[in-house]
């Protein structure tokens, strides 16, 4: 006899138990004990058929291929860059990855990216031990200049871009600020107007703040008509 | 002269007023503060980060590294000398392997997750605070991790099994054995178990019962804080 112990949506506990029984399968976040299957860390429970998942909500950043983040450099080196990732592993960018210029046999380095720059680009590959390889090359993959960083949690992030990136684009549209989101929390903002500029910095604040309760878009969508006082219209699939 | 009251006439097996709050420190990735009657812990976890001196890093799978202080302040009478001594690193050691059986560090190798007890008040029973405090601010820095622990000390002071010992009870002047106890309440299983003092083997297996008992009230409070830091709405903001 099967049965779930938890409610969708549920704030479960590690070691916390799911569901009884083998009628229901463990998954990400979860393991199996013997009949039970446990939480194996905080978050929410989403029960998908006959799996039990449970979304993270707190926790560092883990590289992971195909992910664009926002990386600073760090570090610059003989054969490319390194750069810092928000995370525990530092990621590598090649001179090859780096920019499709020729680059001379022993130019400054510092000229295609200097210490301190930020650069959105594209994980090609994480090892086992956690080396991190990185491309610029690519569309929407560059040094960004000016602007600002704010850093945000996450496993927040899914939110803030929202579904096929509606969040971020009502946020683009009623703000007229240029937006850039990494998958690792860091995330660039540029807008003409500073007190628009301002207003984008807080509505990411206020989504990662409440993420977890129903109803954000409509809340976040409220929220910007009133600031702005613009009527925003949610773009179903916008990019 | 047998000990038939308690000395805060608490019952045999009651324990001194519990709190316990998650999220209270805002930079580290995850706090807790676990309060029990006069003693309060503070716990906050770093990480995973990247481990420095490199000779540290474990290419198989990530560190866990605790480091438990007492404030220099914190205490009944003399000032206790500030920095490590051979107490509080024995102490840093027993709770990070209280700790380990349960955390999941598969996942980061090479890195490190820092875990550091602070405990501005004392009176008894902090190593055992120290744990609770430090496996809720584990669970709420999102690290995967089979179950919580939870930890009382429990004692037997002149033949009587009693739970939650404070400063005045282990300081009595019969005859007292100070247990502290930390058990993995989903599965029973335990993780720390130091002994001081004299006891029968009788009173151990009775005062072992009595903790699991305890472990099981504290592990409900510490479900409680780790869900009201979340069901608040007010999740941290970095």
């Amino acid at each position: 006899m099967s049965k779930i112990l938890v409610k969708e949506k549920d704030i479960v506990v590690p070691g916390e138990c799911l569901a009884e029984g083998m009628d229901y399968l463990p998954g990400i976040g979860t393991y199996r004990e013997g009949e039970k299957i446990m939480a194996s860390r905080l978050g929410l429970a989403v029960i998908d058929g006959r799996a039990i998942k449970l979304i993270a909500l707190s926790g560092k950043y883990l590289p992971k291929r195909g992910d664009t983040i926002i990386g600073k450099i760090k570090e610059i080196l003989m054969s490319g860059w390194m750069l810092d990732t928000n995370s525990a592993y530092h990621a590598m960018l090649s001179m090859k990855e780096g920019t499709s210029d020729f680059i001379p046999k022993g130019a400054d380095l510092t000229q295609y990216f200097n210490f301190g720059d930020y650069v959105v680009c594209k994980i090609t590959n994480v090892t086992s031990q956690k080396l991190v390889d990185v491309t610029a090359r690519g569309p929407g993959l560059r040094k960004l200049k000016g602007g600002r960083i704010i850093t945000a949690n996450t496993h927040k992030v899914p939110r803030i871009i929202g579904k096929k990136g509606s969040m971020v684009s009502m946020i683009k549209n009623a703000t007229d600020c240029r937006v850039i989101v990494g998958q690792n929390g860091i995330i660039w903002l540029q807008g003409e107007d500073p007190k628009m500029e301002l207003l984008a910095v807080n509505t990411i604040k206020k989504i990662e703040r409440e993420a977890h309760i129903s109803g954000l878009t409509d809340r976040i969508k409220e929220y910007l008509e009133k600031e702005t006082g613009k009527k925003i219209t949610v773009a179903a699939s916008g990019e | 002269m047998a000990y038939t009251k308690r000395i805060d006439k608490r019952k045999f097996d009651e324990t001194r007023p519990i709190e316990a709050k998650v999220g209270v420190i805002k930079r580290a990735d995850g706090s807790a503060m676990f309060k029990i009657g006069n003693t309060v812990a503070y716990a906050a976890v770093y990480g995973p980060r990247s481990m420095f001196p490199r000779f540290l890093q474990n290419p198989q799978k990530g560190t866990l590294r605790v480091n438990y202080n007492m404030m220099p302040f914190s205490g009944h009478g003399d000032r206790v000398r500030p920095g490590p001594s051979r107490r509080s690193k024995e102490i840093s050691m027993v709770t990070e392997k209280a700790l380990l059986p349960v955390v999941d560090l598969k996942e980061f190798p090479n890195a490190v997750v820092d875990v550091f007890i602070e405990l501005p008040q004392t009176d008894a029973g902090t190593r055992c605070a120290g744990i609770c405090a430090a496996s809720m601010a584990l669970a709420d820095a999102g690290i995967a991790m089979k179950d919580l622990v939870s930890s009382i000390a429990v004692g037997v002071i002149d033949g009587t099994v009693v739970a939650d010992l404070n400063y005045d009870e282990e300081a009595f002047e019969g005859e007292v054995a100070d247990i502290p106890v930390a058990v993995l309440p989903n599965s029973g299983k335990i993780s720390l178990l130091q002994m001081d003092g004299h006891n029968t083997r009788g009173d151990l297996k009775k005062a072992l019962e009595l903790a699991k008992k305890v472990c099981m009230k504290i592990y409900e409070v510490q479900k409680k804080a780790l869900k009201e830091k979340y069901a608040s709405g007010k999740s941290e903001s970095k």
